[in-house]
């Protein structure tokens, strides 16, 4: 079968799991001011759903530019590390701009898809992929910022749950199976409340729409854990050692 | 809301953000991460990210704008629900839209109960 058509195919759940999601983003933007046509132009340039809802309210919030940056890499980091790993897994011999395009689509679903191929990915294959999901979130956006006035107040007010819930739906199940992550993400949210709701630390949370909360939270969660990884590691090896020089004696 | 030229700055931004922290490692990276904790920070951080973002701002998420008090019935429901489905391995989407309806659910049904 045509490796593009094969991508379309497995590419066109994940469209469909998008628009519902990405029409939340279309209520949510056109509830915080902007229009249709700038929520559709977020969604289509970043197809970044976490980065996308906190880029929004930072730029509401009228946060300076530079926390944007810092916001949007550090929300968006794990792309980074998705990216790293396709490398290691796309055809050695694709040129840089066609690396270029696939760049573009690094979602967590579509590179899950990808992650999941045997043997290395064409080209074709992730340009079928990548392309409709691009149509489901951009339309889904459309779709909700137009229907934002036509909804009432109550059902936009419920629809600001359902990115929580995705994102709940993707830390729980992981951290049900490592204790780690678990411990991670217990920090981390801890962190985050302590922020908002000890008057002291309050400002941190405060100043521009809570992107610095969110980075520092998110960074002595995972600071810890990589940690307590560290120290674990560091014992093994000196156990190790340990275990080696008594065979000597 | 601020002007029209400071969102299309702000747009550019990020997008331009987004896409490079995309493009580079697979544009130009060829070798693996040597050094374990950073591996392991990298692993971590989406989790974490995720996590501070949620929480506590879901309990507030049910609110509509302009409300004068927070709705954390409707929200604290929702989210116990989309817990418990996402401990049962539940995709993003039914995990997101049951909770959404039912947090419909409390808000409809709260004012008749109290």
């Amino acid at each position: 079968m045509n490796e593009f058509v094969r991508g379309i195919k497995k590419g066109f759940p994940i469209c469909l799991g998008y628009i519902p999601v990405s029409f939340t983003f279309g209520l949510i933007a056109v509830k915080m001011g902007f229009n249709p046509l700038e929520a559709t132009l977020i969604s289509l340039t970043n197809m970044a759903s976490a980065g996308q809802f906190a880029g929004i309210r930072l730029i509401e919030g009228g946060a300076p530019y530079i926390e944007l940056v810092v916001t949007t890499f550090v929300i968006n980091l794990r792309y980074m590390l998705m990216s790293l790993s396709l490398s290691q897994k796309v055809e050695s011999d694709i040129p840089f701009y066609k690396r270029a395009v696939m760049a573009f689509c690094i979602t967590d679903e579509v590179f899950a898809l990808a992650a999941l191929e045997k043997g290395d990915v064409k080209f074709p294959f992730f340009g079928g992929l990548m392309s409709t999901p691009i149509i489901g979130w951009t339309l889904g956006t459309f779709l909700g910022a137009i229907a934002s006035s036509l909804l009432p107040p109550m059902l936009q007010g419920c629809f600001g749950i359902a990115l929580y819930c995705m994102f709940i739906a993707i830390i729980i199940p992981p951290a049900r199976k490592g204790r780690k992550v678990a411990i991670a993400v217990i920090v981390s949210a801890l962190f985050s409340c302590l922020f908002k709701y000890v008057p002291a630390l309050s400002f941190i949370s405060k100043s521009g729409g809570g992107g610095w909360a969110i980075i520092i939270s998110a960074i002595l969660g995972a600071a810890l854990c990589a940690s307590i990884k560290e120290i674990k590691r560091t014992l093994k090896k000196k156990r190790l050692t340990l275990v080696k020089g008594d065979s000597h004696v | 809301m601020c002007s029209m030229q400071h969102i299309a700055i702000a747009m550019v931004i990020m997008a331009l953000t987004t896409y490079l922290i995309r493009v580079i490692p697979i544009g130009f990276v060829r070798k693996k991460l040597e050094n374990e904790w950073i591996q392991d920070f990298v692993f971590y951080i989406p989790f974490c990210v995720l996590s501070a973002m949620t929480f506590p701002d879901v309990f507030y998420s049910t609110t509509p704008a302009g409300a004068t008090s927070p709705h954390f019935l409707s929200a604290s429901i929702a989210t116990m629900v989309a817990l418990v489905l996402a401990w049962k391995d539940k995709g993003l989407v039914q995990v997101a839209l049951v909770a959404v309806f039912v947090a419909v659910l409390v808000e409809l049904l709260a004012p008749l109960m109290f």
